[in-house]
């Protein structure tokens, strides 16, 4: 697969109130972004577990997102602090695993940042892009 | 219905939402490949899913063909999962077992690629199938409403709420951050367009909130923290020491005439332009008539002195309600409901600095302007410039000139947005000047008029025979020329391409409305969005524009966006009812996605309890085969169901209900393989 036609595949957790907000605004405003990434829905950015990340590039995708309301903002008033410091672990850990450090990206969108979201897309979408396929975790697809 | 030991059952809709998702999804191709989903019995296409038809089809196969789980594909879940819950529950299936896939906010309308817009929308219903298999049935949980409600600010949002809820016969607290209720609208004169006097309408409403039974005033007084949910808010108000005894006073004002600092300090209430004493009455009108010492100015509470022979106002006090050792006083409320009216701040023009507001005496906003006119105000409703001190002197002047759009519509100063009421509140401003000055030369700098609402146009032209000229151009610069109060606003015809050189001695700026400039500390206590204009976010800007994304808290006036009186008014009615439905049905649905512990797995070593930010959770004794541990318990009633606590146990043992690990980890696995 040459680098030009390599299209990443990067799974996203979204905050409920915040950032899942901010793609909806996205998509209502007609915001046109790559469709590399894929939404899974959580309350809160603290709801996601470390391991999910792990969890996500282990079943083949190149790149993982986490994102919440702006510091402060959190609808649950600290979530998304954890969520930071988990982040920051769990990226380091991966990097030192080996892992390019630009498979895994964290971001604030508010509700109504439905174009930061888009940069937030191509900006990681560029960065997994970069790293290439993601080959190291594979393991076989579980069938649920 | 009982379905939690059945195979999962799943029927999928997919909508074509008319052709806003069929255009770009190929939805045929869609049905087809859900239909070969594992679990799938049941895969259909329609145009609106969430018409009554739409989910009547639903309904139908629930009914016919054993559905347990319904997955549909359409909108996002924050538009309609409230809309197809109740289909689910009409139809006597649990409300729970339904998943929705975004594929119209996520796929149709964000990628133009046919092609890579299916392939998205197949895996994201993939991975809502996949989730619904392992979803639970949920029981939602009632619980009372406390028959009370909490109102903050007490301008004409937050009296006009109140007095709704109160006269509903609920009580009502009305915290009011200043000394006065009456807000805004009390510093106005008229009101545009039917030139109502605003003190003549609004002071009758002011009394009735001081007086009504139902309704606790809690005046100079600050909301200082809020917890619980909805129906059960406990709340603290800080009622600030105003250093008069509040039962004794009976507002006569002897004491503001004795102060050693009487005329020497401005008048916020007159907006800087007026002189008030340290011991003050905002406005005459003010409710309640009581005075209040100024804690940052009073000689006696800044330096411990005040004069040879003590403080001259506890002197001239009849009742002897002076009393300098009085301290804050922290209330407890117990409230089911809260209304937030914290209304606006005006532009601040000192980020305009081209237009010389803050060097030049006769440069005004249109809120200083309302002062000067106003028969309250310091010069007694005179158009009157340049007064000394002691209220003497002073011209009347003959060129009068209005700009428009200050602060708004301008991306130089970060508003973009219409401030709505300032086109009118100038009309009406150029019509009280052709009143009291009917020789004044009077003109208007606008870039359009907007007057758009019921009687407005009529005003607008009824100001403009009465002989104030329009002229179509945003000024560039105003600056003074010589000695004489002449102040030039350098300006283009864009009508004619000409231009030209305004002089005037008097220049009104009409400044647009903002968030106000202590907006944090309410966004701060009840975690509010903000929309991009700063102002408070509503639940939707089309169907839920008084409620928030919190529960039981409901927003009036310009605190969510700009807005006139009428609109205002409407506004608090509309809060006012949505507040009363809690309060009147008594009860309220609980959130249902709570977190559960399972009890075996959990270690007891409280990492949950730690990060929990609501204290729901505590470690309670379990008998485990005789010996006595301890293991997390969730509170449900104070538990959101972040999930904080999830990500932080170390065994998984505590997960929140329809986003447990279980069901998280196949959205992964289907979303995560590439192809």
């Amino acid at each position: 697969m040459s680098a030009e036609e390599f299209e990443p595949n990067i799974v996203a957790f979204l905050c409920n109130w915040c950032s899942y907000a901010g793609a909806d605004l996205a998509g209502t405003s007609r915001t046109q972004y790559l469709p590399n990434v894929k939404i899974i829905r959580v309350m809160c950015s603290g709801r996601v577990n470390p391991l999910f990340l792990v969890n996500a590039l282990q079943q083949g995708a190149d790149g993982v997102l986490i994102s919440g309301c702006h510091p402060g903002d959190c609808h649950y008033m600290e979530g998304n602090y954890y969520a930071r410091r988990r982040y920051t672990l769990m990226h380091k850990l991966l990097e030192h695993v080996g892992v390019d450090p630009g498979r895994v990206n964290m971001s604030w969108v508010s509700a109504s940042e439905g174009a930061k979201f888009k940069d937030v897309v191509e900006d990681t979408v560029t960065k997994a892009k970069e790293a290439g396929p993601m080959e190291q975790f594979r393991r076989r697809r579980i069938n649920w | 219905m009982d379905n939690l030991n059945r195979r999962p059952r799943i029927g999928v809709y997919i909508c074509h939402c008319g052709i806003n998702i069929g255009s770009v999804v190929d939805v045929p191709g869609l049905v087809e490949y859900a239909s070969r989903l594992p679990g799938v019995v049941v895969a259909r296409e329609y145009t609106y899913m969430c018409s009554d038809p739409g989910q009547n089809l639903v309904k139908e196969d629930i009914k016919n063909e054993g559905l347990n789980r319904v997955i549909v594909a359409s909108c996002s879940p924050r538009m309609h999962e409230p809309t197809f819950r109740k289909t689910l529950k009409e139809a006597g299936l649990n409300p729970y077992y339904l998943e929705m896939a975004n594929i119209r906010e996520q796929c149709s309308w964000v990628h133009p690629d046919k092609e890579q817009a299916t392939h998205k929308a197949r895996k994201l219903v993939e991975a809502a199938v996949v989730k619904a298999m392992l979803l639970e049935a949920l029981e939602e949980k009632e619980v009372d409403v406390i028959p009370a409600c909490l109102v903050i600010g007490a301008g004409i949002a937050g009296i006009q709420a109140s007095l709704d809820i109160a006269d509903a016969g609920f009580k009502v607290y009305l915290v009011e951050k200043t000394p006065s209720v009456g807000g805004r609208m009390a510093q106005l004169d008229k009101t545009f367009p039917t030139l109502d006097c605003s003190a003549c309408i609004l002071t009758p409403k002011m009394v009735d909130v001081a007086n009504h039974p139902n309704i606790e005033l809690m005046s100079y007084s600050q909301l200082e923290s809020i917890e619980g949910y909805v129906g059960n808010f406990k709340a603290t108000v800080r009622k600030k020491a105003r250093f008069v005894n509040f039962n004794t006073c009976t507002g006569c004002g002897v004491c503001a005439e004795n102060c050693r600092l009487a005329g020497r300090i401005p008048n916020e209430f007159d907006e800087n332009i007026g002189m008030r004493g340290a011991i003050y009455l905002p406005f005459p009108q003010a409710v309640p008539a009581k005075y209040t010492i100024d804690p940052e100015r009073c000689l006696q509470l800044t330096k411990g002195k005040c004069g040879k022979e003590g403080p001259a106002c506890a002197a001239a006090c009849g009742p002897g309600s002076i009393d300098f050792e009085q301290e804050d006083e922290l209330v407890e409320i117990e409230i089911g409901t809260v209304i937030v009216a914290t209304g606006y701040d005006v532009f601040d023009c000192t980020r305009k600095p081209e237009y010389g507001w803050e060097d030049i005496d006769n440069v005004m906003t249109g809120l200083e302007f309302e002062r000067l006119v106003s028969a309250s105000g310091p010069t007694g409703g005179h158009v009157i410039l340049g007064r000394d001190k002691k209220g003497e002197g002073g011209y009347e002047p003959k060129k009068v000139a209005f700009i428009h759009c200050v602060g708004s519509r301008d991306k130089s100063v970060g508003n973009e947005y219409c401030s709505r009421v300032c086109c009118m509140y100038l009309a009406k401003q150029a019509h009280l000047v052709r009143d009291k000055l009917p020789d004044a030369d009077i003109a208007v700098f606008y870039m359009d008029v907007r007057a758009f609402g019921k009687g407005f146009e009529e005003f607008y032209d009824r100001v403009r025979r009465e002989g104030v000229r329009y002229i179509r151009g945003n000024p560039s610069e105003i600056y003074r020329t010589g000695e004489d109060h002449t102040v030039v606003i350098k300006v283009e015809d864009t009508l004619t391409g000409t231009p030209m050189e305004y002089e005037a001695d008097l220049v009104v700026l009409g400044v647009g409305l903002e968030p106000r400039r202590d907006v944090r500390e309410i966004i701060d206590l009840f975690k509010l969005s903000q929309s991009t204009d700063g102002f408070f976010m509503e639940a939707h800007p089309k169907l839920r524009p008084v409620d928030t994304a919190s529960d039981g808290v409901y927003l009036a006036g310009c605190c969510q966006g700009p807005k006139d009186i009428p609109d205002t008014v409407a506004q608090a009615k509309g809060a006012a009812s949505s507040a009363l439905i809690l309060m009147a049905y008594g009860k309220v649905k609980v959130e249902a996605l709570v977190s559960v512990v399972s009890p075996d797995e959990c270690r007891g070593c409280g990492f949950c309890m730690e990060v929990c930010p609501f204290g729901a959770i505590e470690l309670v004794d379990q008998n485990r085969m005789g010996n006595i541990v301890q293991v997390a318990q969730v509170n449900e009633a104070l538990c959101k169901g972040c999930g904080s606590c999830a990500a932080a146990c170390l065994s998984g043992a505590i997960q929140p209900r329809s986003f447990k690990d279980e069901q998280i980890l196949p959205q992964i696995a289907v979303l995560g393989v590439r192809i």
